[in-house]
């Protein structure tokens, strides 16, 4: 095969930088493979390393610090037959570890070539990740005071399936990148190199440090690991022949006369866990099963199963602009939490309106009209009991019919939960008698 | 017998809208109130063999849409204000290197982390602004969700037409909102394609950032294909490579910004409810519109002469329909879910018509009620 480099742009680092040996030991190692270069794609970002795509006649993506592996992730995952190939420095290592940890998890097939020369070259020697800390850069004591990153170990930890060290000058680069890039996952190599630019200005033996670090993590067991994994895209692409067709929009067609044609505004007060947002849109489904337009606007903390449920639902033969409500023409009070947080709106009520109160919870004084309703003579658990107010609203001739209630259970709910529905109601409309 | 009418939300109606524009990639990262469009894209894509993927971080997922993006594949993201801060390098880059894209941002009350759960439009200036470079960029604003369905449908169009990042600027009071929405609201708009670079129209290398003869936009090729195609976010002349020449960089960044601003009046989307003897124009974006809707309604039952202008198309902003909107009347009132963002522009093309400005940031829509309280002191 040819080489892959681009004759006309010569790689162009400071003599007797690292690099260079990289470029060509990759070059080989492409050869070897008997790649051509649209089937490769080299991913690049910041730094010296970053100009490696512009040596290759391959495909090329170059982009922000770190951010290398999120672009070829992508890239990966849409075109699973390229050879994608990352080049990050160590300084793309440090400021990306959180894609570096997740592609180690992920094992989607791409290869991760580390040029790891220990400083920030292109910015003036500062310290990176992975500086000894014996050795002086631009970023004085700052990077003594550090621990170097063994990103083997790391890797290994987050459950990387192929993982490598080697020196820059080692004569087996070329093989050893030839091995991660036909292994069918993740491959990430630490490869470590010189950077006489600025790394050698200050550190009269780099050889002797990094040889001394290497040693060090060395002693702590062999990071190299090569194990197997289901590749990512592999597994996604089988899941993917699994998934079920998700249900299309269903429309609701309005088949019987239109409902009380005045708007009303309804205001559901209650507690996470009482399905408080469930019964407000089984309100609207009814409303619109009678030919009206909904709106369901929610209120609810952060936390889950904890702390107040409020919905506030107006329904309305004309289209709905404004969707809050000030003054409800209809509240379903179903916990003292929901009602704290509008107790003013209780409180101010006007007499025309009507509220529906769970009988066991405290509510503060108000001239609306009020039904009591005890939910534990229904046999409604909590989560049941939005819908037992509901049920007994149908009683009351003001808005959605127990026949639009029903049509609403049916489109929402199937089965088991369907018919348990519909008992309940049964039970609430008959005991309002 | 009305047409058959949806309940959905603003998030799904987003949803829906772009698996039916040919969405094929999405990622994002869970954020409330965004993360139910990610798992709507979960159950819809890849059943129908696209690709949903959560990233470790917002910088991460939207990596992985510019990757798919540049493979070919119409992608999405969504997410709300912190993430919107957090993709700020990504969508510089999606600018740079003419990817397209369609980002959501279901606004929410800030500053910072501010109120997960809670509305406002926070984020009207950082989606223009926020990329290095200030290159314009593309912002829709839905009232509802018709809106969020529609306006996702030319928000992919557009990114495709034009090669850039469109954004969404939807907001928790309408992603989170159900509502009944009738069939025949939302539009049948057939889906566009990037223009594609003919491989047989030239002997030369491809050129992945030369305009074509009679477009500013580059045709496309994917990454991974026949022909090699170099991407890069560095500042780049026509074939993709680095260059630091000024004339080739004043011309390719004079085009990507062309490419949009020449056509920005024939992008504005906006809704207009004129009264011809008008002498007050407010005017409106987003779920703010609701309630002025309904407070004009009221006015002119009460005989008060008034004009509603709704803009859809926030950027590139619509020149001409302001300068026109606003020379008809003598009172120009702006109303924002927070302390004065839009108005900013508005004042720019306002001539010597005053611009009165009402606004909030507390976590609650503005209602008419306090609306009218501005137009009639
Ligand atoms: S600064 Fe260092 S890494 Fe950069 S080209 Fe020079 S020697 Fe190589």
């Amino acid at each position: 095969m040819t080489s892959l480099l681009n004759p006309s742009r010569p790689p162009f680092f400071c003599p007797g930088c690292s690099h260079e040996r990289v470029v060509r030991s990759l070059d080989k190692c492409f050869q070897h493979l008997g790649l051509s270069g649209n089937q490769i794609a080299i991913v690049t970002d910041i730094g010296c390393s970053g100009l490696f795509d512009t040596f290759f006649n391959t495909h090329a993506l170059h982009g922000l610090h770190g951010r290398a592996l999120t672009y070829a992730t992508g890239l990966k995952l849409a075109c699973p037959g390229l050879t994608v190939v990352v080049i990050m420095g160590d300084g793309g290592l440090g400021i990306g570890g959180a894609h570096v940890l997740s592609s180690c998890r992920r094992n989607l097939d791409l290869s991760l070539l580390i040029l790891n020369n220990f400083n920030y070259g292109m910015t003036g020697g500062q310290c990176s990740a992975t500086t000894p800390a014996e050795a002086s850069t631009a970023s004085g004591f700052l990077g003594q005071l550090e621990a170097p990153l063994d990103i083997c170990a790391v890797a290994d930890a987050a459950g990387a399936t192929w993982i490598d060290r080697i020196s820059a000058d080692d004569a087996a680069l070329a093989e050893r990148i030839g091995h991660a890039l036909t292994h069918n996952g993740f491959s990430l190599m630490d490869i470590m190199g010189i950077c006489p630019g600025r790394f050698s200005k200050r550190n009269r033996q780099p050889k002797k440090l990094i040889a001394a670090l290497s040693e060090r993590f060395e002693k702590r067991g062999t990071p190299e690991r090569h194990s197997s994994r289901e590749e990512y895209g592999e597994a996604y692409r089988k899941r993917c022949e699994q998934a079920q067709p998700v249900r299309p929009m269903r429309p609701i067609s309005c088949t019987s006369a239109p409902a009380e044609p005045a708007t009303l505004r309804i205001l559901f007060l209650g507690s996470a866990g009482q399905r408080i947002s469930t019964a407000a849109e089984i309100l609207c489904l009814a409303a619109m099963h009678g030919g009206l337009y909904a709106t369901q606007k929610n209120d609810y903390p952060i936390t889950v199963l904890r702390g107040h449920s409020i919905s506030e639902v107006i329904i309305s033969p004309f289209p709905i602009g404004f969707t809050g409500i000030k003054s409800p023409d209809i509240i379903l009070a179903l916990s003292e939490e929901g009602v704290e947080r509008r107790k003013d709106t209780i409180g101010s009520a006007a007499p025309s309106s009507l509220i529906l109160q769970v009988s066991e919870i405290v509510i503060p004084d108000t001239k609306a009209r009020l039904i009591r309703v005890d939910c534990t003579a229904l046999q409604a658990a909590k989560n049941q009991r939005a819908l037992a107010l509901l049920a007994m609203l149908t009683t009351t001739q003001l808005t959605v019919n127990a026949e639009l209630l029903r049509r609403a259970l049916e489109h929402k709910f199937k089965d088991d939960q369907l018919e348990e529905a519909l008992a309940l109601v049964e039970r609430a409309r008959s005991s309002a008698g | 017998m009305a047409t058959p009418r949806f309940f959905i939300d603003g998030n799904e109606a987003v949803a829906r809208a772009a698996a039916k524009s040919g969405c094929r990639f999405f990622a994002g990262y869970p954020i409330t109130p965004a993360t139910t469009i990610y798992q709507h894209m979960l159950s819809l894509l890849p059943p129908s063999g696209g690709i949903c993927l959560q990233g470790e971080d917002e910088i991460a997922s939207l990596g992985f849409c510019l990757g798919a993006s540049m493979a070919g594949l119409k992608a999405m993201t969504a997410t709300s204000g912190p993430g919107i801060s957090l993709f700020s390098e990504q969508i510089s880059f999606a600018i740079a290197g003419e990817i397209p894209l369609v980002i959501v941002d279901v606004q929410r009350l800030g500053p910072s982390t501010g109120s997960a759960t809670r509305g406002a439009d926070s984020d009207i200036q950082f989606l223009r602004w926020g990329n290095s470079g200030g290159l314009p960029v593309i912002v829709l604003a839905p009232v509802n969700g018709a809106d969020c369905y529609n306006l996702t449908c030319h928000a992919f169009n557009l990114a495709e037409t034009f090669r850039c990042p469109v954004f969404i600027a939807s907001n928790k009071e309408i992603g989170l909102t159900g509502e009944a929405i009738a069939e025949d609201a939302l539009a049948d708009i057939e889906p566009l394609n990037r223009a594609g670079y003919d491989t047989h129209q030239s002997e030369a290398p491809y050129q992945p950032f030369a305009p074509s003869a009679d477009s500013m936009v580059p045709p496309f090729l994917p990454i991974g294909g026949e022909v090699l195609v170099r991407q890069t976010s560095s500042s780049h002349g026509p074939d993709g490579f680095i260059t630091t020449s000024p004339e080739t960089l004043e011309q390719g960044i004079g085009r990507m910004r062309a490419k949009l601003i020449s056509h920005r009046n024939e992008l504005a989307l906006y809704r207009i409810d004129a009264d011809p003897e008008a002498e007050i124009l407010v005017i409106v974006y987003g779920v703010t519109a609701r309630a002025a809707e309904e407070c004009v309604r009221g006015l002119r039952e009460q005989s008060q002469r008034l004009s509603l202008l709704v803009v859809h198309t926030l950027y590139p902003i619509p020149e001409k329909l302001l300068r026109e909107e606003i020379a008809k009347v003598s009172r120009v009132i702006v109303i924002e879910m927070n302390l004065g963002q839009y108005v900013r522009e508005i004042e720019r093309f306002s001539g010597e018509t005053t611009v009165e400005f009402f606004g909030k940031m507390n976590g609650e829509l503005i209602s008419p009620d306090e609306i009218l309280r501005v137009i009639k002191p």
